[in-house]
């Protein structure tokens, strides 16, 4: 292809003439610091990080204090904090505790989840578009989740159990497919698209099956959305998170050697494919187990790390920064949603569709500009 | 074409030949589908009931599910056939991309969100109304998505990716509105399916200008197509017009994509495959793939949807599904491929 190679010489002289952008790996490798300790162990620390991971942290919090204060009954945010930490009114407790905390919660969780999910994804498959939504598992989730509303009229349980065999499958399917003497990015992603494709139409024809009121509650579903959330739904996900985070935590450094491409990793001592797989697994397995407790809530996979990435100014979707980000993108886009179509309640999922379209939008015109997609 | 055989410049006679009878025996079996899609259904009838009704009808019984019901869904199947891989084959060649396919790339969504906007916030009804915004929709997004997926420069992972990502954006607002206006769920969900049931031919009268528009335009573009495919620097030595190409290729791909859509809601993968299949008979010629194309790509339509209605009866498997599970392993085996490693 004579015309692509000339194009992207074009733009590369033209990125050299501009001053370099600031999420160039340059600028970050800088303000990494080695902390050394007397016993010969050595840690890096990224000050800049830290400071991002804590500040999304922060909002998240007030995002939960605000979400949990507002609704029909309003509590000031300091007796939220109080009734948080154990010293408020009977009244404020119940509404806290048992109404409002677990939506809440929920919220975190999943953003969290989606986001690690589609960090480890971009990773793998080193493009900032190859996240779980865009590859299949949502689709795949959602034909689970559907057989169980349209075929068995399910309870909530079921739904979840749908979704949760749906999701595993197909991530276990589209790893296969892929397989051809390991698995390379590219095809990854390629064969991902194939599968979404046939999934889609599967879902179409399970919604043209059912009846208009199970339709109604399928498309909700398949929507994304956190209402009418409890603690049922808390307890598996925050045991899927606490089992999955240190693996994900353990294997985030061979990841990193990963995405400078399979030789690369090879000759630095990582085992290519058992990491792949590993990861592959975890992020398959948050990713479910979000999907299981609120629905695929679209693009937060897809935008958290890659919003994450441009704060922090590392060259890669950081996992710390990135689940922090999913978790304060969730709630902000719920406190969107219920604020700007007040009692006509719209599911967080149909917010965060049209905030992740649209940075979609910007995403691929800029990564086009500097010729990295 | 990257995956083809690049022709010899004086093709041997004895390709004619082949070439030829090939397109006969294609249309032949374009018969047999025809004749099948109007011979088997819900309803088994004699052959003989099926001759009658065509005819010599009276106008009662079995005459009328073949007159009313039968033809006019066969008569579509030909035309959105024709059209989807017609637009299929343009889209591969502009894009030069054997990835390309209007379902993947986000054409029938953009048409499909276009419709549920029209349907729930204007109130359009009827087909004649539908049409225009299925247009207006196709033509939006396979421009953004040419431009997004980096127009000349364009590598199948990046086309794709841009495809499902508009795909994606305009499903979930489909589904807001959706949700929002339980009504228009109700008529949509069976229109998104994509489906060949609800033909009459009032629909087909709507919208067989616009497809007869795209598929002689389809058919003139294929030596242009050729010059495209040679690359950008070969064709305009050789005295092309690159811009009038694209632009002409845009308006042929919308024009068949938004009429395919209007009439029977999205339908994946037809595009895909048929040009795939044509070249491996006919080898890189565009002239000789969009007749093939626009004869072959009915038959694995109408086929579709005869295997959709035999398979669950007296229920039946929307064509759009049948399609998308034969595609979808076809896509996958392509992606499989070795050579697509160097696109």
């Amino acid at each position: 292809m004579k015309t692509s190679t000339k194009t992207s010489t074009k733009t590369s002289t033209k990125t050299l003439a501009k001053p370099l952008p600031e999420a160039s790996p340059k600028s970050s490798t800088g303000s990494v610091r080695a902390v050394r300790t007397g016993g010969g162990l050595s840690v890096r620390v990224d000050p800049r990080a830290a400071l991002v991971f804590l500040l999304l942290t922060g909002v998240a919090f007030a995002a939960s204090v605000v979400l949990i204060g507002s609704g029909d009954f309003r509590i000031a945010p300091g007796d939220v904090v109080a009734t948080l930490l154990g010293n408020g009114t009977a009244a404020h407790e119940f509404v806290v505790q048992e109404l409002r905390l677990p939506r809440i919660l929920v919220g975190l969780l999943v953003g969290a989840s989606l986001a690690l999910s589609g960090s480890i994804f971009q990773s793998l498959s080193r493009n900032p578009l190859g996240s779980p939504d865009v590859i299949g598992f949502g689709q795949g989730a959602a034909v689970g989740a559907l057989g169980a509303i349209v075929l068995f009229q399910g309870t909530a349980l079921a739904v979840a159990g749908g979704a949760l065999v749906g999701g595993l499958v197909t991530g276990v399917a589209v790893y296969l497919l892929a397989w051809k003497r390991g698995v390379h990015g590219y095809r990854l992603v390629l064969v991902g698209i194939g599968v979404a494709a046939v999934l889609t139409a599967v879902n179409h024809y399970l919604l043209t099956k059912a009846s208009l009121v199970d339709a109604t509650r399928a498309v909700l579903w398949m929507t994304g959305s956190l209402d009418g959330r409890d603690w049922t739904q808390v307890w598996p996900l925050l045991a899927a998170f606490v089992l999955l985070v240190p693996v994900v935590a353990w294997y985030a450094r061979p990841l990193r050697v990963l995405e400078m491409g399979d030789d690369a990793a090879y000759a630095l001592g990582v085992p290519v494919e058992r990491a792949r797989l590993v990861m592959m697994a975890a992020g398959v397995l948050l990713m479910a187990a979000a999907t299981a407790a609120a629905g695929p809530i679209a693009f937060v996979a897809l935008s958290a790390p890659q919003l994450a990435r441009r704060l922090t100014r590392s060259p890669g979707p950081g996992l710390a920064a990135s689940a922090a980000m999913g978790a304060a993108l969730l709630l902000v886009a719920d406190w969107v949603a219920a604020v700007a179509f007040g009692d006509r309640q719209l599911p967080v999922g149909v917010v965060t569709a049209v905030l992740g379209g649209c940075y979609l939008l910007w995403l691929l015109v800029t990564e086009r500009r500097a010729g990295r997609i | 074409m990257p995956d083809g055989v690049p022709a010899q410049p004086p093709v041997p006679r004895s390709r004619h030949v082949v070439r030829i009878a090939g397109l006969l025996a294609s249309v032949v079996l374009l018969v047999l589908v025809c004749v099948a899609s109007i011979a088997f259904g819900a309803k088994s009838m004699p052959l003989s009931d099926v001759w009658h009704g065509l005819f010599d009808s009276d106008g009662v019984g079995n005459d009328v599910i073949v007159r009313e019901v039968r033809v006019p869904r066969t008569l579509l199947g030909l035309l959105a056939g024709a059209a989807l891989g017609l637009a299929g084959a343009v889209m591969q060649a502009l894009t030069r991309n054997p990835l390309a396919e209007p379902g993947l790339l986000g054409v029938n969504a953009g048409a499909s969100a276009a419709v549920v906007s029209a349907i729930s916030f204007l109130g359009v009804t009827s087909l004649t109304g539908y049409v225009w915004f299925a247009f207006l929709g196709a033509a939006v997004v396979s421009a953004l998505v040419y431009v997004l997926g980096g127009s000349r420069a364009a590598n199948p992972v990046r086309l794709a990716l841009a495809g499902t990502a508009a795909t994606a954006a305009l499903y979930g607002y489909i589904n807001a509105v959706q949700l929002l206006d339980s009504a228009a769920l109700d008529k949509l969900r069976f229109w998104t399916v994509g489906s060949l049931a609800s033909a009459d031919m009032e629909t087909i009268a709507k919208v067989a200008p616009f497809i007869g528009v795209g598929v002689v335009l389809a058919l003139l573009l294929g030596r242009p197509l050729n010059a495209l495919e040679m690359g950008d620097d070969t064709a305009r030595a050789l005295g092309a017009n690159l811009g009038r190409t694209r632009v002409l290729s845009m308006v042929c791909v919308t024009l068949l994509c938004g009429a395919a859509t209007a009439a029977c809601g999205p339908i994946v993968f037809v595009g895909l495959m048929i040009p795939h299949l044509v070249r491996a008979i006919t080898g890189p010629d565009m002239r000789w793939i969009m007749p093939y194309a626009a004869v072959l790509a009915p038959v694995l339509l109408l086929g579709a949807d005869v295997i959709g209605r035999l398979v669950t009866r007296p229920a039946e498997l929307q064509v759009g599904i049948v399609t998308a599970l034969i595609g979808g392993p076809v896509f996958i085996q392509l992606v499989r491929r070795k050579r697509m490693a160097k696109l």
